[in-house]
């Protein structure tokens, strides 16, 4: 059994977002594994040992060269990762990124399955995991909350509007996986040590044979941006064991009860 | 050209278009030209609905136990092929919605614009409006490249208006032969009951967050939610512990709610899930960190313990 798993490397959630000059998400400091994408990473390495065998690779999309949240994949268990690192995937919208993980995925030779997370934390354009599969000529199950794979089918609870649907799926596939589907490892000082010599295969989009990217790829263009009304705050107060009372005189101010 | 032809994917759940689907046909028939909507199932069940807000034709899919994603794109693709062509395809952000348009934006190898709470027209030019970093942001993106251009609209985005105008003609679209890409089925589907309003129609909402502490915990959340009328939610941080489903999520992720009360009750307020809650009307607070994010938005904030205060507040409201 071997498995992809897409993970992206962003910018700390914990600290403010910011545009670049190009209305561009600025990713020029430190980035770090989105932990949405850890579930995948876990999942994978679970999937993998029920198998009895097989690896998990990773496949990312990043500036500078940063391999920092590939390395915390690695240190959890994955055995290596392709990373697609070019200046010039600057600005490329979600069909060019699907597009360049996709021909990532096939560099590696393709896999029995690819996770990816239902979106990321940063972009959240939440499409790039089934158009992979698309281009790919994949099945796949989005959304899903529990997957097993028995006897190389695999089986999936995939969220809905009014509950969930159960799903079967033949391999080679992809799923998109929720946050909360497993639990994700911490990486062990072992695993972290072992993480640093593991291989990453770093790659430019010409070598994938994926053009046009970034700008000039991409079929939108911002033309504005500008702040939304702040809503302002209203009343603050500590609590000196009576302050239910100011809420069911607001609640009564305003007629709902 | 101008935006002639415009196709609006709409989600049916129990047996009816969402409100988020009518949203976008109501905002579809604002923008001139002819709208027809696309569904996932049998279109004569939904051409009295749809047509009374505004569609003339809607195209219905028979899927079977296919997923909508792959099966409605194809089909989609079939009818492009045979020369109707739209000028602009709106979709909801639904899970089925997610997938169609992902297909299909692969398969015309056009982009697909998504998060969005607004749409614009000039001649043929077509811009979208997303909300970035919490809502705090506006970023106006312009199709560049040919149509169909492809946008997906966060639920409320639009008021849904009815035309009042007559039933919708059906044209019922086969599903091309899907490849590998067919073969995963449903074999089971469990529709979870709830009880009281819907959480994305609810009037009054009430969340719980990590401050609850522990899972058996959000039992106040739901009393005070039963006691009030309302729905109850949850943060991100608690779905993903496990204490309560996914349904129950309110955020970028989850639903998004625009009550005339919301009531956050440990939720220290993360853009994740401001981005789901800030078009309510009235927003009250509580929590115990008095520089929780969540108090630079509420009307009212009450810095506290909600293992203290939701319960006399639950007391004081049944006693009424």
């Amino acid at each position: 059994m071997n498995i992809i798993v897409c993970v992206k490397q962003i910018p700390d959630p914990a600290n403010p977002g910011a545009l670049d000059g190009n209305n561009a998400l600025k990713r020029d400091g430190k980035l770090i594994l989105d932990e949405s994408d850890s579930y995948g990473v876990e999942m994978a390495l679970q999937l993998v040992d029920a198998a009895g065998g097989g690896e998990v690779s990773l496949v990312s999309m990043a500036p500078n060269s940063e391999t920092a949240g590939l390395r915390t994949a690695l240190a959890m268990g994955a055995a290596k990762a392709v990373l697609v690192s070019d200046p010039a995937l600057q600005g490329s919208d979600a069909l060019t990124t699907a597009k360049i993980l996709a021909a990532a995925a096939q560099r590696l030779g393709g896999a029995d399955l690819i996770i990816a997370a239902t979106e990321s934390s940063d972009g959240y354009t939440g499409t790039v995991p089934e158009q992979m599969a698309e281009i790919l000529g994949l099945p796949s199950v989005t959304f899903a909350k529990k997957v097993s794979i028995d006897g190389g089918v695999l089986r999936a609870d995939r969220q809905t509007e009014d509950g969930y649907d159960e799903v079967t799926c033949p391999l080679p596939a992809l799923i998109s996986v929720t946050a909360g589907v497993v639990e994700p490892r911490y990486p062990s000082f072992k695993g972290i040590m072992a993480a640093k010599s593991k291989p990453v295969d770093e790659v430019k989009a010409s070598d994938l044979g994926v053009t046009p990217v970034g700008w000039d790829g991409a079929g939108q263009k911002i033309t504005s941006v500008t702040q939304a009304e702040a809503r302002a705050a209203g009343e603050v107060i500590e609590d000196d064991g009576e302050a239910f009372g100011k809420i069911v005189a607001f609640l009564e101010g305003l007629k709902v009860i | 050209m101008a935006i002639d032809n415009i196709w609006v994917f709409a989600q049916v759940s129990n047996g009816g278009p969402t409100t988020a689907s009518l949203e976008l046909v109501t905002k579809a028939r604002s923008l001139g030209g002819s709208v027809a909507v696309w569904v996932a199932g049998d279109g004569s069940t939904v051409a009295g609905a749809l047509g009374a807000y505004g569609a003339t034709k809607v195209y219905g899919v028979d899927y079977g136990s296919n997923l909508a994603g792959s099966a409605v794109a194809s089909a989609m693709k079939s009818v492009i092929d045979a020369g109707d062509s739209p000028d602009l395809v709106m979709f909801p952000q639904s899970y089925e919605g997610r997938d169609v348009m992902s297909r299909l934006s692969v398969k015309l190898d056009r982009t697909v614009i998504t998060n969005n709470t607004d749409i614009a027209v000039t001649g043929d030019s077509v811009t979208v409006t997303t909300p970035i970093f919490g809502g705090n942001t506006l970023v106006s993106t312009t199709f560049t490249g040919g149509a169909p251009y492809l946008a997906a609209f966060r639920p409320k985005s639009f008021a849904p208006e009815s035309a009042g105008s007559a039933a919708a003609t059906v044209q019922a679209v086969g599903v091309p032969d899907l490849g590998a890409t067919g073969t995963a089925k449903v074999i089971a589907v469990h529709v979870e009951e709830t009880t009281g309003p819907k959480l994305d129609e609810a009037d009054i909402v009430v969340s719980g967050g990590r401050g609850l502490g522990e899972s058996a915990k959000y039992e106040l959340v739901e009393q005070l939610a039963k006691v009030l009328k309302g729905a109850p939610g949850a943060s991100r941080a608690i779905v993903d512990a496990g204490w309560v489903p996914y349904s129950y999520q309110v955020g970028q992720t989850g639903k998004v709610v625009k009550p005339s009360v919301y009531i956050a009750a440990g939720i220290s307020g993360a853009t994740q899930h401001m981005v789901g809650m800030k078009g309510s009307k009235n927003i009250i607070a509580i929590n115990k960190d008095k520089e929780a994010p969540i108090f630079g938005i509420a009307d009212l904030g009450i810095v506290g313990d909600v293992h203290k205060v939701l319960p006399k507040l639950i007391e004081a409201l049944q006693g009424r």
